[in-house]
């Protein structure tokens, strides 16, 4: 590997090209989204613990107060997205199907609007600890999809030494375009954002690890970081899924994550570029998070774009505005390769929703027929975790779920769907991989 | 607003999105792939070949369709798959293979070949393969009667065993042979004269064809283009024949040194006999080799050796049908054995149970 980096330069080997449908939205600016009639803020909007209400029914609010506190470490608090009137705490839809506990807001419609929330704090004289005390306090969990409370990785676990900060910027998944506007639009706030990671994990240099197409942002953040070297940014050939840490970060610094490890257990930590700019921006103003970019896209929406929506905004209300074609078929939060498809428009836009993509009756009927596998190798070639899904795929199909765990690593598949998307057969093979998960814990928990 | 109303949205699964390549689509595009292969063994060998070939194809897809019936499921010669089996067990028949002997090939290569397995997916052998193995086993006398290119006459006479009866002795070819030879050319095949004669025929004829030999094998030249546009458009393995014929030339190249009067050179082991189709197009069938990357590597080098070593030591003169049936018999060996290292992981994924 190092030979072949020395002459073709650093890459990710495995992964496919995916078709990017980006140029829809990508130069568009960030714009604002009307404040929708309701919002609905879940309490369980990441991972870990659901947030705590700390409001009562009929109770006013302002933007940016704290409406729920975190329940634990690994859990966050939660901000009011706008100035009204909780109307009721109860259950709404979400993205995953189940109803989850959710505090309905009001928006006061002549209110300002205006984030009175916060006061001033100095993050030069902070400590590691209280840094991370703060960001806490931000509600602020990775942007990038995965929702995981930012502050929880900024706590190097104990007899463990981090070097390096990756900032994630590549988007690999096609039709998104949200954190290439951010770093865009706002570079100094991912760059001020990663130098507060680097102080809390004491960590001496950033390297920010951008795809090839969207140079713009490479040239924008290269800019904003003048002369500074502790900051480097590095464009990187784009190709799916070079946006999964595990991946971005043996292409940047050719180290692999232990399976079933973390990034800490090689030195690294990592971030999504929207995180890093909400941190940036929040973290000196002691705000909360309130609104994230959404790149609104795909074939059925009429007017496609990045949208900086308050948190809790209806899908519904999102896509009026954006407006949809009668020929919508789909709803996907996320992107197309691993995003989920609603089954309801009344799902609130969360902390980790990175865009909604709305497909036509042509896109999801795509698939077809499905073959027996012909062992093409294609999966085998493309796995960028170097797994074999032919082989889990035939065990999956005989429900030998435990052999898929022990002998042929199952849990080491996230899921990026790169074998079922080259899969001539169209064998569902990701999906096989879910339901077996599932099953495996299942029984673990009945055992 | 209106729209979304009355939506109804369906939920699916991630990914959201694929290449468009299909199965059948590959399978018709190495129909495609061979269609120029048959073309050109019309015209060498005239219409015996098109019969031949128009025999064996008819029957594999009339068989799978039966045995489809049989199982009582859809049938399943709309992916083509059938369609590959049945052109190429006409291309490595002698084209004066009787065509009733092409019609029980036909049978045995998609009746117990593929479908007894399970059928497409499943067929530990490639089925044009086993069809021919059993021709070789049952009619091994007919399967080497080769006779030559360029015939006189060959668009409208027949080569007088193609037209033999069911289980009648074939009409000896000798006089019809003496009646219709161009030049020199000759019944035997280049690897036959090279082997029991000691006559070398020069590659540049074993490159661009007309010769002697299976209807398919001739044309060097045609082959390797055929496979490159496959390749190319990503619709087979590249590792896999380029293992073979490496392996097949290294190995052939290690032998003339040592005795250059016993054992031919590398470049006609490699041009010569079915080699290249045989790796082009039958050692690359998916479903009966190996998965993994180096599993692939370690597959072709040994059926390439296997190829020499039949050809130079064996009774025989082509070993490339026994090696490639051999190569499929151990390819789920070699898989087991060449599991790839996960990432992240310090050894490689345990073998196969």
């Amino acid at each position: 590997m190092g030979l072949l980096t020395t002459i073709a330069g650093k890459r990710l080997w495995r992964g496919v090209h995916v078709p990017e449908f980006k140029e829809q939205t990508c130069h568009l600016p960030i714009r604002r989204l009307p404040f929708a009639p309701m919002l609905v803020v879940p309490l369980s909007q990441h991972t870990g613990a659901p947030a705590t209400p700390i409001v009562r029914e009929r109770q006013e609010v302002v933007r940016g107060e704290p409406i729920a506190n975190a329940t634990g470490f690994v859990s966050v608090p939660m901000h009011s997205p706008a100035t009204g009137r909780v109307e009721r705490i109860a259950l709404a839809p979400s993205a995953r199907g189940e109803l989850t506990q959710a505090i309905y807001i009001r928006p006061y419609p002549s209110a300002s609007q205006e984030v009175l929330y916060g006061a001033p704090q100095d993050i030069e004289h902070m400590t590691a600890d209280e840094i991370i005390k703060a960001v806490q306090a931000t509600g602020v969990v990775g942007l990038g999809g995965a929702a995981f409370p930012t502050h929880v990785k900024l706590k190097v676990p104990e007899g463990k030494k981090i070097d390096t900060v990756v900032v994630n910027g590549c988007e690999c998944e096609p039709y998104l375009t949200s954190d290439h506007r951010v770093m865009l639009e706002h570079p100094g706030e991912v760059l001020h954002g990663a130098r507060v990671v680097m102080k809390a994990i004491g960590a001496p240099r950033a390297i920010v690890g951008v795809e090839d197409n969207k140079m713009d942002a490479v040239e924008a953040l290269r800019k904003a970081n003048g002369a500074a070297s502790d900051i480097q940014i590095q464009a990187v050939p784009a190709k799916y899924p070079q946006g999964a840490e595990k991946m971005l970060i043996k292409v940047l610094l050719d180290r692999e994550i232990p399976s079933g490890g973390l990034p800490a257990d090689v030195g690294v930590g990592v971030s999504n570029v929207a995180t890093l700019a909400q941190v940036g921006e929040l973290l000196p103003r002691r705000q909360g998070l309130i609104e994230r970019v959404v790149t609104i896209t795909g074939p059925a929406v009429t007017k496609p774009g990045n949208y900086l929506a308050a948190i809790g905004t209806p899908v519904r209300w999102a896509l009026e505005q954006a407006g949809c074609t009668d020929q919508t078929a789909s709803v996907i939060l996320g992107g197309p390769m691993m995003g989920a498809s609603i089954g309801s428009f009344d799902v609130p836009i969360t902390k980790g929703v990175t865009g909604i993509l709305v497909l036509t009756r042509q896109e999801v009927n795509g698939n077809g027929h499905i073959f027996p596998c012909i062992h093409c190798a294609s999966c085998v070639n493309i796995c960028p975790m170097h797994l074999n899904p032919s082989q889990l795929g035939m065990l999956a199909r005989k429900g030998r779920y435990e052999e898929m765990a022990a002998d042929f690593n199952l849990n080491d598949c996230f899921e990026c769907g790169c074998c079922s998307y080259v899969c001539p057969s169209h064998i569902p093979l990701v999906q096989y991989f879910r339901v077996a998960k599932q099953m495996n814990r299942e029984r673990k928990a009945r055992a | 607003m209106s729209t979304l109303s009355t939506a109804v949205i369906e939920v699916r699964t991630s990914p959201h999105l694929h290449t468009g390549h299909s199965v059948d689509q590959i399978m018709r595009n190495v129909v495609y792939a061979l269609l120029p292969l048959c073309a050109y063994a019309i015209w060498l060998f005239g219409i015996s070949a098109l019969a031949l070939i128009a025999t064996t194809t008819a029957t594999c897809v009339f068989t799978e369709h039966i045995f489809c019936r049989l199982a009582h499921k859809g049938t399943t010669v709309g992916d083509y798959s059938v369609a590959i089996t049945g052109l190429l067990l006409g291309l490595v028949l002698p084209p004066g293979m009787p065509l009733w002997m092409a019609v029980v090939g036909g049978f045995i290569a998609v009746g117990p070949g593929k479908m007894l397995f399970g059928g497409l997916g499943f067929n530990a052998f490639n089925p044009a393969l086993v069809g021919r193995a059993f021709l070789q086993a049952a009619f091994p006398v007919a399967i080497t009667s080769y006779t030559p290119a360029h015939a006189l006459h060959r668009f409208s006479q027949w080569i007088p065993s193609s037209l033999a009866w069911p289980l009648m002795k074939a009409p000896p070819l000798a006089d019809w042979m003496a009646k219709v030879r161009v030049d020199a050319f000759t019944g035997a095949t280049p690897l036959m004269l090279e082997k029991f004669e000691h006559i070398t025929t020069n590659t540049w004829t074993l490159f661009s064809g007309g010769r002697a030999g299976s209807a398919g094998e001739t044309s060097s030249i045609l082959i390797l283009l055929c496979g490159a546009y496959l390749i190319a458009r990503k619709m087979m393995d590249w590792r896999i024949p380029a293992a073979m014929l490496s392996s097949a030339f290294l190995v052939a190249t290690v032998f003339h040194l040592t005795d250059p009067q016993k054992y031919p050179s590398g470049a006609f082991v490699l041009f010569s006999g079915g080699l290249l189709l045989g790796a082009m197009f039958m050692a690359t069938d998916p479903v009966a080799s190996p998965v993994t990357p180096l599993g692939m590597w370690i597959y072709g080098a040994l059926m390439g050796l296997i190829t020499d070593l039949i050809r130079f030591e064996g009774g025989l003169s082509e070993g490339v049908m026994y090696a490639i049936l051999l190569g499929n018999a151990v390819s789920p060996l070699i898989d087991k054995v060449t599991q790839p290292r996960p990432y992240g992981a310090r050894k490689r994924l345990r073998a196969m149970a």
